[in-house]
């Protein structure tokens, strides 16, 4: 598998990344590189092979349904780049489902 | 415009609804789910995503998923897994949100479960295809004219539930009685307070018209419906302009679109829709849940009675019609309430009448639930009580009852304190009757030439007389006797 | 500063008789001020508040309190480990300024224990890499030569430990990131069971892959220091119920009888001469004590590195989109909608590693590559599993090399990721397996140490620090670091 700079574009694009030209040409051979040493996989038969997503999981862990102190607002605004009014600020949203907005 | 007509007959609609479910915490952290804080201040590391936190299960949310996929007949997968569905926006502040969603081999909490409506008398079976849960999201607030938007985190993480029809409704009026009997279901089972006017229920609508080949057409998405009125006018509204579309030879393009319930229209995203691509893969900070036979038996055996069932039982048990029955079970409370009054004093088809009348009108005129009364059902058993063993008059029932509702006070107290104990004593009202007949000669002749009519409003006068006192049906033996 | 020069457990029965501990942090404090320039272990060092945390516990244990189990333990931290009040980078541009508003569960349960706190170490940044050159603030450098890399990626811990600046340090380890720099540096460094020790605080990496290990100057040290941080914690799901044992008590039981497997892939082609000599010299020496020695195998092991790199990349991708300039950390100036705030922050606040993996593992998720890739690297997964059980089946412990060469010059492979990868060919298997891996000095080789790497079965620590007791009592010991 080969990968286009249309795809590292579409990729940077998925990932919230705005690359430099420079990075566009790196990542490209990098990752072109990279991913033919993972066709290294392909070889290997894993039919029927059930996946795992955690070495050793256990099941059924949970908390009680009970309130717990919540941070002080000063103290969750603290770390914002921009507050407020009690709020943390970003720039206008202005759709009321933004095309960004994906639920 | 009949080819518009008949593809009107042809709406295929599905609906997702998101739920908000009744925990006192958030779905992966201890912060409070209650309403109405100050901006950002039921926050922690968890729901702000802040570097290092982990999500921790909210068991009750679990339990209340598993209550509504019982209470809708769904399969029980054995074993399900939270997964991560990767988006970005700032009201997400993980830029991912922890879901159920399935996919590939990976199963929601429950699938494929049915739920039973009533349409124009008939029951239909309408297909559940999946109940699953997740986390809200936070709020986003664009103040107006600002060049910024304002972020509050409090309702990031609050349980959400999903439960999502297979496409089997065929219009906007089914919808609407199809949410209407969720959310008895949902309020029903302890799960939601169910009311979407309060936020508590959402509403996404799929709908498409199928052609006259009957493959299904293309379909659009309506998002955020937030009554129910809203889904039943969005649906109508956007089936009419599918329809009218086709019938113009143009093409129905699959999009998600808006309600505007202002003008009541349907509109398009103004945007180019970015091709969603989720990138969902199992949430490594979570556990999978496994919900064996024990646990389910334990959450069937918690679950009360679902409100189809208990009027069928009402009207069998209590003699009641089934527009009755239907009425005292619309919601869980008064039913709870009847049964209640009904066990203290068995008189079930009087109670019946006086809880959906007098009880009913005061609390619609001041605008309360049932529980909000400080009269007990218990009140109202002893209330018809009274009226069946012939101490007060229906009449002065009423008084009584505006009384004992106003108050919470006990109708045998209020009774005694009014001094309003009917009065039954032939000899008492014999004096009243004769006063009566000897002022009304008229009406008087009325019965005596054969006018039975008449002697009601005789009796009528007795009551006045004795200020509601007189036992009406004593009156009416002795006024027959006397006038004989 | 002698004080300084030897174990924590060694120190401790004269803590109090021959040293105060506010001399003792002081001393520290001297050391790290002394050497720092020459190692640059540490990306802030919190002298006010370890001095501040020795007066607080002379001052307990004054008031009859009882003195708890590394009382006066000099500890840094990685980067990547969140500390009230104190910030925590990861090594990155993202984070330059970020205070946590809460303790990482290792931290509180540390501090609890008598632990003092005397810095935060570098790292590559988000603890991906193999050298700390990703850490954007620059890199450390190997104590017993500056030119070589301490390997990563908690190589500011490893190197603290080395230098002698903390008794004991934490690192985090997805891939090899604790036992990597502590084979470089001279250390003993542990992974243990995926579960054993509570991720809470520890800034997600590879979330199904991370768990958090001491790095210390010996085994008793490495012991001792799980001996606080085991356990479950209500705050990770995925921590284990496990009970914890004392694991100092295990130490000095002998390997007599104890199966020790070999498994082929890791002693193929791609390892240095002298670190297999040094390997196997510390392995016959296990066999000496009465340990046997046998062949297993672990085909899937050949597969092991792309694995790994589909899952990690696949959840960093994930984890890192949290960074987005909205609620804390860099945000990119100047930005008038969401998607450039968001795009250009982590443009600027990301270093190029971080990057690569994030456009990797996005790849990797994104619609139609999901089977090929993720699902594929997930059964992958399985069958390395299904080798470790049927070798543990035969054996005890594995045994084989934790790098594949004795170190690295710093810039030596920065140029080329998939050489960097490569290094942690041998201690990624049990990171996707889960179980618990410990490296420990067995050599020495042109001025630079080599590591043993020990692999256990879940949950079986006990057995893995009595094994690596026994190589330590075998080997002759390290050197002081030329500093």
């Amino acid at each position: 598998m080969r990968i286009t700079h249309e795809v590292v574009d579409h990729v940077a694009r998925l990932s919230r990344l705005d690359l430099t030209d420079e990075e566009r040409r790196l990542f490209l051979d990098q990752l072109n590189t990279i991913l033919s040493y993972f066709a290294k996989l392909d070889t290997l038969d894993t039919e029927g092979v059930a996946p795992t997503a955690q070495a050793l999981a256990g099941e059924n862990v949970f908390r009680a349904d009970i309130v717990t102190p919540s941070l002080p607002v000063e103290e969750a605004l603290s770390m914002a780049p921009e507050s407020r009014d009690g709020h943390f600020v970003v720039p206008a949203v202005f759709e009321p489902d933004d095309p960004e907005r994906t639920r | 415009m009949s080819r518009h007509r008949a593809l009107l007959r042809n709406v295929v609609i599905g609906l997702e609804i998101h739920v908000q479910l009744l925990t006192r915490s958030k779905m992966f952290c201890g912060c409070s789910t209650q309403f109405g804080a100050p901006p950002n201040s039921q926050t922690c590391p968890v729901c702000l995503g802040l570097p290092g936190s982990l999500p921790v299960t909210n068991r009750r949310a679990i339990e209340l998923g598993l209550r509504t996929a019982l209470a809708l007949h769904c399969d029980l997968g054995e074993r399900s897994q939270f997964h991560r569905k990767n988006y970005y926006y700032p009201d997400i502040p993980k830029n991912y949100q922890i879901s159920q969603y399935q996919y590939g081999v990976h199963p929601p909490l429950a699938v494929d479960g049915w739920m039973e409506i009533d349409i124009e008398g008939e029951l239909r079976r309408m297909g559940i295809r999946r109940v699953h849960l997740e986390e809200d999201t936070g709020k986003l607030v664009h103040p107006e004219g600002a060049d910024f938007s304002l972020v509050d985190y409090n309702r990031s993480g609050v349980p959400l539930m999903e439960v999502v029809t297979q496409p089997e409704l065929r219009s906007p009026a089914e919808a609407r009685v199809f949410l209407n009997a969720l959310r008895q279901i949902l309020q029903y089972a302890e799960v939601s307070i169910g009311r979407m006017e309060e936020g508590a229920m959402r509403c996404d609508a799929n709908v498409s018209l199928r052609g006259p080949d009957g493959a299904l057409g293309t379909r659009t998405e309506i998002k955020n419906l937030n009554s129910v009125r809203a889904v039943e006018r969005a649906l109508a509204f956007e089936a009419q302009r599918q329809a009218e579309v086709l019938a113009a030879g143009g093409v129905v393009v699959q999009e998600t679109r808006h309600w505007d319930e202002r003008l009541g229209v349907t509109f398009g995203s103004r945007g180019k829709e970015e091709a969603h691509d989720y990138r969902y893969f199992p949430e490594p900070d979570l556990a999978p849940i496994r919900v064996d036979a024990a646990w389910v038996r334990d959450v069937a055996g918690s679950l009360p009675e679902m409100p189809e069932a208990r009027a069928r039982r009402f009207a069998a048990a209590y003699g009641l019609g089934e527009y009755e029955a239907g009425l005292l079970v619309a919601t869980k409370s008064p039913a709870d309430f009847y049964e209640a009054a009904v066990a203290a004093h068995a008189n079930p088809k009087a109670i019946a009448n006086w809880q959906l009348g007098d009880v009913a009108a005061y609390l619609n005129e001041h605008a309360l639930e049932i529980e909000d009364l400080r009269s007990r059902p218990e009140h109202l058993a002893a209330l018809v009580r009274l009226i069946d063993d012939g101490t007060i008059s229906g009449r002065i029932a009423k008084e009584v009852l505006a009384e004992m509702l106003a108050g919470g006070e006990e109708p045998e107290t209020i009774v005694g304190r009014r001094g309003w104990v009917q009065i039954s004593d032939e000899d008492a009202l014999r004096e009243a009757i004769s006063a009566v007949i000897a002022s009304h000669p008229g009406p008087v002749a009325d019965v005596r030439s054969g006018k039975e009519k008449a002697i009601g409003f005789l009796v009528g006068q007795v009551m006045k007389r004795t200020r509601g006192k007189a036992n009406p049906g004593v009156v009416n033996r002795l006024l027959k006797q006397a006038l004989g | 500063m002698r004080w300084l020069d030897e174990p924590y457990h060694r120190l401790r029965p004269r803590l109090g008789r021959e040293v105060t501990l506010s001399e003792l942090v002081d001393a520290a404090l001297a050391r790290i001020e002394s050497r720092e320039p020459k190692v640059r272990a540490f990306l802030a060092v919190t002298g006010d508040q370890a001095r501040t945390q020795a007066r607080a516990w002379s001052a307990r244990l004054a008031a009859g309190e009882p003195a708890p189990p590394l009382l006066g333990m000099t500890m840094a931290l990685k980067d990547n480990l969140c500390t009230r009040g104190i910030p925590t980078t990861c090594g990155s541009r993202m984070l330059a300024r970020f205070v946590p508003p809460y303790d990482a569960t290792v931290t509180a349960r540390l501090a609890e224990a008598g632990a003092i706190l005397v810095g935060k170490t570098n790292l590559d940044e988000f603890a991906m890499g193999s050298s700390t050159e990703n850490s954007a603030f620059g890199p450390s450098h190997n104590p017993w030569d500056q030119a070589y890399a301490p390997g990563g990626s908690s190589g500011g811990s490893a190197v603290a430990v080395a230098a002698r600046e903390a008794m004991a340090a934490l690192g985090s380890d997805t891939g090899g990131s604790v036992r990597l720099p502590a084979a470089l540096c001279g250390a003993v460094g542990l992974k243990p069971t995926y579960g054993r020790v509570s991720r809470y605080g520890l800034v997600a990496f590879a979330s199904s892959l991370d768990q958090v290990g001491p790095i210390t100057r010996d085994v008793t040290d490495c012991a001792l220091v799980l001996n606080v941080i085991a356990g479950r914690d209500e705050l990770d799901s995925t921590s284990a119920e496990a009970s914890v044992p004392d694991f100092t008590r295990a130490l000095a039981g002998g390997v007599a009888g104890l199966r020790i497997g070999l498994p082929a892939e890791f002693f193929g082609p791609g390892l240095d001469a002298a670190v297999k000599s040094s390997v196997l010299a510390a392995v016959r020496s296990l066999e000496a004590a009465g340990a046997r020695v046998q062949d297993v195998s672990l085909p899937a092991v050949e597969y092991a590195l792309p694995t790994y790199c589909l899952i990690a990349c696949a959840e960093v991708s994930s984890n890192l989109a949290r960074y987005d300039g909205v609620a804390y950390g860099h945000r990119a100036a100047g930005a008038k909608d969401l998607y450039t705030l968001c795009a250009r922050t982590r443009e600027e606040g990301f270093g190029a590693e971080a990057k690569r993996r994030i456009m990797l593992g996005t790849f990797a998720l994104s619609a139609g590559h999901y089977e090929g890739f993720y699902r594929k690297a997930q059964q992958v997964r399985t069958l390395l599993r299904g080798d470790f059980e049927r070798a543990f089946a035969e054996v005890d412990v594995i045994a084989g090399p934790v790098a594949p060469t004795p170190g690295f010059r710093l810039g030596e492979k920065t140029a080329d990721p998939l050489q960097m990868y490569l290094i942690d060919t041998y201690t990624i298997p049990a990171n996707l397996a889960g179980l618990p891996a410990i490296s420990v000095p067995c050599g020495f080789a042109a001025g630079l140490p080599i590591g043993l790497q020990l692999i256990a079965r879940a949950f079986d620590e006990a057995t893995l620090l009595r094994a690596a007791f026994a190589v330590e009592q075998a080997v002759p010991p390290l050197p002081e670091p030329p500093l």
